[in-house]
C-alpha cells in the first residue's frame, strides 16, 4: 500500500479501518541469499537497498528481540555531516544526502527536518579548529558557516553568552543538520524492504555461525538454523558478542550513551546546539520536550543503563550554555550500548572468513549514518567491492597504520 | 560504582580513570619474531565479553594506585579488586 494524502482523507472518513500491517510477519525459510544479523536501522536499510536499489530480495533480517529495539531506537536523533577528515566526511555527506531524499525514496515520513546544528565554540584555538573543519565540510560540498557571537545573540539570545569560565565566541553552523524521527526511519525501511519480499524474522536471535572450512554458509538461530550464501552481521552494540561467536575479535569496545527528555516546553530551541568546551548536545521534539545528552560513561558495559555521575555531568553542560533549564524537570532516560572502535570510525567491509560480512564501530554517531551504512553495505554485499565512500571503512586498517581519528585521541574508545 | 580499594577501602569510581581490558598488562616482547601481529592483537584487539570482566582502573584522584578490577558488565556488579602491581607480579614480571 503506497501512502498518499488522498488515501489519508479516505480512511480519515471511514474510520481508519483500512489500514493494513506496515510488514509481514513471516516464518523463517530455509535457505536466503543473503541473512542480515540484527535489525536497527543499519540491518533495515541494508535490506531496503540491497532489495530496491540492488535487485537482491531473497533476504532475510535476523532480529533478536523486536525492530527497533535497539539503539535506532534510543538515539538523539541528530544528523549532521561535519567531520574532518578524508575517510569520514564524504560517506557522512552521502548519508545527508540520502536524507533529504529518503522520505520520497521509500513512502513514508520519517520527520526528516534540517532545522540546522549550532556548534558553539569558546575561544580562539577553538575558533580556529572549527574554521578548518568547516573548509573540509566545504571540500565535499556540505556547506557550513562560521558564525561571530552577534549572529548567534540573534538566533538564540537566551545562551550564556559571557559565562565567566566557558563564554561563547562564535559557532559553526550548518544549516543541513538536523533531526530525523528515529523510530520511523526504523519503520520506513522495513516496510520498503519487505513491500520487495524481504523476510523481516523478529525474536529470531542469532546463536551460532555454521562456518564449514573457512566459508560461513549461514546461523543457527533460537528459530532454527538457516542457511545464506552471504551473512551480514550489522548489530551495533553486540558486534563483540555476535563476532566472537565466528571466533573473531575486533578493535571495539562496548560501552554505555545515555539520553534524556524534558517534559515539553514551549518552542524555545530553533536547532540542534551543541556546547564546545564540554560534552553535550540538545534540540527540542516537536512534542516541546527537549532532548540531549553528553558523554559515554566511559566503561566496558553491555547494560542498557549508565551511573550517576554521567548524568550529572551532562547537566552540568548543559547550564553551561542554557541556564534556564535548570528549572525544566526530567521527564525520561535511558541508555543505549554503543560499539566503540579504536578511533571512533566505524567498519562496512568483509571479514576473512568468506561469505561472512561485518559492519559495526558505529560509536555514538551511528544513527545519521543510517542511510550511507545501508547503503555502502548493499553495495558490498552485491558487488563485492566496497562503495567508494567508505573504501577507508576497513577492518585492517590499524594494522596498516591508517586509523581514521577525528580527534586524535589514540586507540582508547573511551576518548572518541 | 564504588570500587573497594584493597589498601583504602570502598571509594567512589569517579576518583578513577578507566583504562580497559587487564590484558594490557601483558606488553608482547616488542623484540619477539611476531612482534608486529602480536602489538596489533595488543594495542587494538579486544574480547570485549558480556560478563565478566577484568579491567584496569587508576586511581588518579587518589593514592595513584592501578587496580585489576573484576567486573560483571551485564550488571555492573565486581567481585573482585586487587593491585594491579601483585596481578603483574603473580605472572613473574618484575621480580
Ligand atoms: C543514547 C544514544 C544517543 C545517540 N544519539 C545519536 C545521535 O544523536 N546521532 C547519531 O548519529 N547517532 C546517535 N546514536 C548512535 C546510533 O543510535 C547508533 O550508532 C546506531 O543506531 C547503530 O546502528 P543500528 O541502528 O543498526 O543499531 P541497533 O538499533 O542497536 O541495531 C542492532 C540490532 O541487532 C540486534 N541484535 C543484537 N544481537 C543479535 C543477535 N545475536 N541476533 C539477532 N539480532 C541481534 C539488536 O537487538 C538490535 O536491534 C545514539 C545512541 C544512543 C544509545
Amino acid at each position: 500500500m503506497r501512502y498518499n494524502a488522498l488515501k489519508i482523507l479516505k480512511e480519515g472518513l471511514t474510520g481508519n479501518k483500512g489500514w493494513t500491517p506496515v510488514w509481514r510477519e513471516p516464518d523463517p525459510k530455509p535457505e536466503y541469499d543473503i541473512v542480515i544479523v540484527g535489525g536497527g536501522g543499519h540491518g533495515l536499510a541494508t535490506a531496503y537497498y540491497l532489495s530496491n536499489k540492488f535487485g537482491i530480495t531473497n533476504i532475510a533480517v535476523v532480529e533478536k528481540g523486536w525492530i527497533g529495539s535497539g539503539n535506532v531506537g534510543r538515539n538523539t536523533t541528530l544528523i549532521r555531516a561535519n567531520y574532518l577528515l578524508e575517510g569520514n566526511q564524504p560517506f557522512y555527506e552521502l548519508s545527508l544526502k540520502l536524507w533529504e531524499g529518503l522520505e520520497q525514496d521509500f513512502n513514508y515520513n520519517a520527520m526528516v527536518s534540517q532545522r540546522g546544528i549550532l556548534n558553539l565554540y569558546h575561544s580562539d584555538s577553538q575558533r580556529d579548529a572549527f574554521a578548518r573543519r568547516g573548509n573540509a565540510m566545504h571540500l565535499t560540498g556540505s556547506g557550513g558557516e562560521l558564525l561571530d557571537e552577534a549572529q548567534i545573540r540573534e538566533k538564540c539570545p537566551y545562551l550564556d553568552f559571557d559565562n565567566a569560565r566557558f563564554p561563547i565566541k562564535g559557532a559553526l553552523w550548518q544549516s543541513r543538520g538536523g533531526t530525523v524521527r528515529h523510530d520511523a526511519v526504523a519503520w520506513g525501511f522495513a516496510r520498503g524492504a519487505d513491500q520487495k519480499g524481504v523476510d523481516i524474522l523478529q525474536n529470531c536471535e542469532v546463536m551460532g555461525f555454521q562456518i564449514e572450512n573457512g566459508v560461513c554458509r549461514g546461523v543457527e538461530t533460537s528459530r532454527g538454523a538457516i542457511r545464506a550464501k552471504k551473512v551480514a552481521v550489522c548489530v551495533a552494540g553486540s558486534s563483540g558478542r555476535v563476532m566472537s561467536l565466528a571466533g573473531m575479535r575486533l578493535p571495539i569496545e562496548s560501552h554505555v550513551l545515555q539520553a534524556f527528555v524534558s517534559e515539553g516546553l514551549k518552542p524555545i530551541l530553533p536547532s540542534v546546539i551543541t556546547f564546545g568546551a564540554g560534552h553535550f548536545y540538545v534540540s527540542q521534539s516537536d512534542k516541546g520536550g527537549l532532548v540531549f545528552g553528553g558523554d559515554i560513561d566511559g566503561y566496558n558495559t553491555y547494560a542498557q543503563r549508565g551511573n550517576l555521575p554521567v548524568v550529572e555531568d551532562v547537566c552540568e553542560g548543559g547550564m553551561a550554555i542554557l541556564p534556564m533549564i535548570g528549572r525544566a524537570r526530567l521527564l525520561r532516560m535511558w541508555g543505549g550500548v554503543m560499539d566503540m572502535s579504536m578511533d571512533g570510525s566505524p567498519f562496512i567491509d568483509r571479514t576473512h572468513i568468506d561469505g561472512l560480512y561485518f559492519n559495526g564501530g558505529w560509536c555514538y554517531g551511528g544513527f545519521k549514518a543510517t542511510p550511507a551504512s545501508g547503503f555502502c553495505y548493499a553495495h558490498l554485499l552485491a558487488k563485492d567491492t566496497p562503495h567508494p565512500v567508505a573504501t577507508q571503512l576497513r577492518l585492517d586498517r590499524f594494522q596498516r597504520g591508517a586509523p581514521i581519528d577525528e580527534k586524535g585521541a589514540g586507540p582508547q574508545p573511551n576518548l572518541h | 560504582m564504588i570500587i573497594n580499594h584493597p589498601l583504602l577501602g570502598p571509594r567512589d569510581a569517579t576518583e578513577f580513570v578507566y583504562l580497559g581490558d587487564a590484558s594490557m598488562i601483558e606488553r608482547p616482547n616488542g623484540f619477539g619474531e611476531d612482534v608486529a601481529d602480536a602489538m596489533y592483537e595488543y594495542v587494538y584487539l579486544r574480547d570485549n565479553p558480556a560478563g565478566e570482566h577484568r579491567e584496569l582502573w587508576y586511581h588518579e584522584q587518589g593514592d595513584r594506585s592501578w587496580l585489576v578490577v573484576t567486573r560483571n558488565t551485564l550488571t555492573h556488579e565486581i567481585t573482585e579488586v586487587a593491585l594491579a602491581r601483585d596481578v603483574a607480579r603473580s605472572k613473574g614480571r618484575s621480580k
